[in-house]
């Protein structure tokens, strides 16, 4: 209708004399090809680029397919079936090779008998992770209480064997060593351990009930939580302390995806809850933690992962006291998590920041107190908010686990290049092949990580938009 | 609309003086943002707060559940004085409720979680009871049906609804409004405004930092205006309308009464 000009005559007004129908949109903006339209040939610029982009895909893609599937060598035994000269034709990836590595790849030098028990660490943690990260599945408050709190020292057991032999606790090391073994040895313990323990816990309870006052807390609720404390620590201690009949084995045996994995999933678990709690660290009030914190973040950021693992390796061991070494595994595992948590701190922060002053306020009007308005709302929102730098972390921890190669841990990557050692299977195309399944591998998992994010986000989104 | 038999309980087990201001100052830095804040609130009193943008008006009322800190003076709230004490302070905030501009509801929550958060974690009620006492405020403000959803899917009036609901659900005996219309459009005022008039109706003790003039018409007991961090004028609304004693009250009314 015609409404720039009013007809001479009568007024300017204009009165709608009926709801409009909505009607279909036209053909062109809806359809496939209305999509290659708009995305493809739309102007000169995306035509030339559509042809560039075609041109790399058809320079990259066919060779690659060739080198790994048609010109590729699926068995043999040695050497001689990916060898030109031998097979007659050009040879692609030798994938032989990879089959007579396979044990070596996933479990490094684990002594074979037990396997087993690598195996079913992998099964367990596969059983417990995949209903965690199913959302429909019920029961996560138990299942996740499986996979962090049980599962790691299920592990432990498993692939250590456990029974560390615990000697002493806290008052042994005061002089007291003789009693408690005296005592230990008089009810039929190994060693004094245990009766340390308990009158430790006992005791350490006791002073945190006295002082609770102090800081404004409830002497009753204190002193039980010290006990809880201890309680759990001591079935975790029993655990790791029991004999269970599992041969020992050294973690300088571990070695291929075992290690990698174990690296990453430690890292991986431990960095966020440390970076949360280094985050709301640097934010605090008090200006001791604040300081703490910030140069704990600060310092870690601050050196490249390859000198922390160098020094905790090498160095470390020259300023303990004579005899006591500690586990280089266990060095590796403790530099990475912390390196890690500090890039989380950061993460988080910046996630908190953009939480508006008027959620706290909402909280805080409601009675909220500090730390559950922390965890009940300003979290799960911060947290949401940098779902994308949480996962680049874990991605970029995941692949960061293969710098334990330089303090001689062979990981997946360092047992594939000892495997490249192997003169039985030296051929041209071995160290490709080696290197194209080492990164098949990390991007199933890194990509694996990257999907189940953006899924996590987009049900997340849904929930709330604002 | 009949009396809400929650509410008229609480509010009648509440002790007679709500709220008490003795010459409360407050400063940002050097600027002397409350100066010599007197205001006594009785149980049951509906205050409307009003008077210009940086008035301290806001201030005044944030001051009451400690989202601000007072630096001279003495505030006592439901027979509590506000000091440094955190238990007090919580204590406090049980007991009074707030409304703000922006709502605040949290995002991440469903309507009804929104409502049964403070309960279930501050008052420590059974889940069951508190979605029951959820259900009943959100019947009160007139949006039951929209329980399951989230605040993003929700109008602004509709969210402020909430907001009140919210606040109801931990049973306050005070509520604090703070420009709880100033954010919404015209349209949607209204059922803001009638959910607060239903509300004093039932005898909630309220204190409202509004423009809403009609509002105060209509429900307050009394009407005070703030300028410049003091209160210049306070008095019950048909003679604060009709006959304003300061210059600065008659050329404030002047410019928002048409």
């Amino acid at each position: 209708m015609d409404v720039s000009a009013p007809p001479a005559g009568k007024p300017s007004g204009y009165v709608s004399s009926a709801m409009l129908q909505q009607q279909p949109p036209p053909v062109s903006t809806t359809g496939p090809i209305a999509w290659a339209r708009a995305h493809l040939v739309g102007s000169v610029g995306q035509v030339l680029l559509t042809l560039f982009g075609l041109w790399v895909a058809y320079v990259v893609i066919p060779p690659v397919v060739r080198f790994f599937f048609i010109d590729a060598v699926f068995t043999g035994t040695n050497r001689d079936a990916c060898l030109p000269e031998k097979v007659g034709r050009d040879v692609g990836a030798c994938w032989p090779f990879i089959w007579a590595k396979w044990n070596q790849i996933i479990y490094g030098f684990y002594p074979e008998p037990e396997r087993w028990r690598v195996n079913l660490v992998y099964a367990l943690g596969v059983v417990l992770l995949v209903p965690l990260m199913i959302q429909k599945v019920p029961g996560k408050r138990l299942n996740a209480l499986a996979f962090f709190g049980i599962y790691p020292v299920v592990a432990f057991v498993l692939l250590t064997g456990g029974d560390l032999g615990l000697r002493g606790f806290l008052l042994s090391r005061l002089g007291l060593g003789g009693v408690f073994t005296n005592i230990g040895q008089a009810i039929g313990l190994r060693s004094g351990f245990w009766p340390d323990y308990v009158v430790s816990a006992l005791l350490i309870s006791a002073i945190v009930a006295a002082v609770a006052p102090v800081f404004a807390g409830n002497r009753r609720t204190a002193g039980k939580g010290m006990l809880v404390v201890f309680a759990v620590l001591g079935v975790v201690l029993a655990a790791v302390d029991i004999p269970f009949g599992l041969t020992s084995v050294r973690t300088d045996l571990w070695g291929g995806m075992l290690v990698t994995l174990v690296i990453a999933v430690t890292g991986i678990t431990a960095s966020l809850p440390l970076g949360i709690l280094l985050a709301l660290g640097r934010r605090s009030q008090m200006p001791l933690v604040s300081i703490a914190s910030t140069a704990f973040i600060e310092f870690w950021r601050g050196v490249p992962l390859i000198t922390v693992l160098f020094f905790a390796t090498y160095m470390l061991p020259l300023f303990l006291p004579g005899g006591v070494s500690i586990d280089k595994l266990l060095l590796a595992l403790v530099g990475v998590a912390l390196f890690a948590s500090a890039y989380m701190a950061e993460v988080v922060r910046g996630g908190l920041q953009a939480i508006p002053k008027g959620q706290y306020e909402g909280a805080a009007a409601l009675g909220l107190p500090g730390g559950l308005m922390m965890r009940l709302v300003v979290m799960p929102q911060a947290l949401k908010l940098v779902i994308p730098g949480i996962v680049n972390n874990f991605i970029g921890l995941f692949k960061d686990t293969t710098l334990v190669l330089i303090v001689a841990i062979f990981d997946l990557l360092g047992a594939l290049r000892a495997a490249f050692a192997d003169a039985s299977w030296a051929t041209p195309t071995t160290v490709v092949t080696g290197f194209g399944f080492a990164g098949l591998f990390y991007f199933v998992f890194c990509f694996g990580m990257s999907r189940y994010s953006m899924a996590l986000e987009r049900r997340l989104d849904r929930n709330h938009r604002h | 609309m009949s009396a809400d038999p929650i509410l008229a309980a609480d509010v009648a087990a509440a002790p007679p003086t709500a709220i008490e201001l003795v010459s409360v100052n407050k400063w940002y830095g050097d600027f002397h943002v409350l100066r010599d804040i007197n205001l006594t609130v009785k149980r049951g009193e509906r205050i409307v707060v009003c008077g210009p943008s940086g008035s301290g008006k806001s201030t005044t009322i944030r001051c009451i559940n400690r989202l601000e800190e007072h630096q001279r003076g003495q505030i006592i709230v439901d027979g509590i004085e506000l000091t440094n004490d955190l238990k007090r302070i919580d204590e406090v905030r049980r007991e009074v409720g707030m409304v703000f501009q922006h709502f605040n509801l949290f995002p991440h929550l469903t309507i009804l979680e929104n409502c049964i958060l403070a309960p279930t974690w501050v008052r420590k009620m059974p889940r069951k009871e508190a979605e029951d006492l959820a259900m009943h405020f959100l019947t009160k403000v007139k949006i039951p049906e929209q329980a399951g959803k989230y605040p993003g899917q929700l109008s602004g009036g509709q969210q402020q609804r909430v907001a009140i609901a919210r606040a109801l659900c931990m049973r306050p005996r005070i509520m604090l409004f703070d420009e709880p219309t100033s954010a919404l459009d015209p349209e949607m005022v209204k059922e803001v405004l009638e959910t607060m008039v239903s509300l004093a109706e039932d005898g909630m003790t309220m204190l409202c930092v509004t423009h809403e003039m009609g509002f105060a018409r209509q429900v307050a007991d009394r009407v005070i205006f703030m300028d410049a961090g003091q209160i210049i004028e306070m008095n019950e609304p048909n003679a604060f309308f009709s006959n304003p004693q300061h210059e600065r009250t008659k050329l404030f009314l002047s410019q928002i009464l048409h």
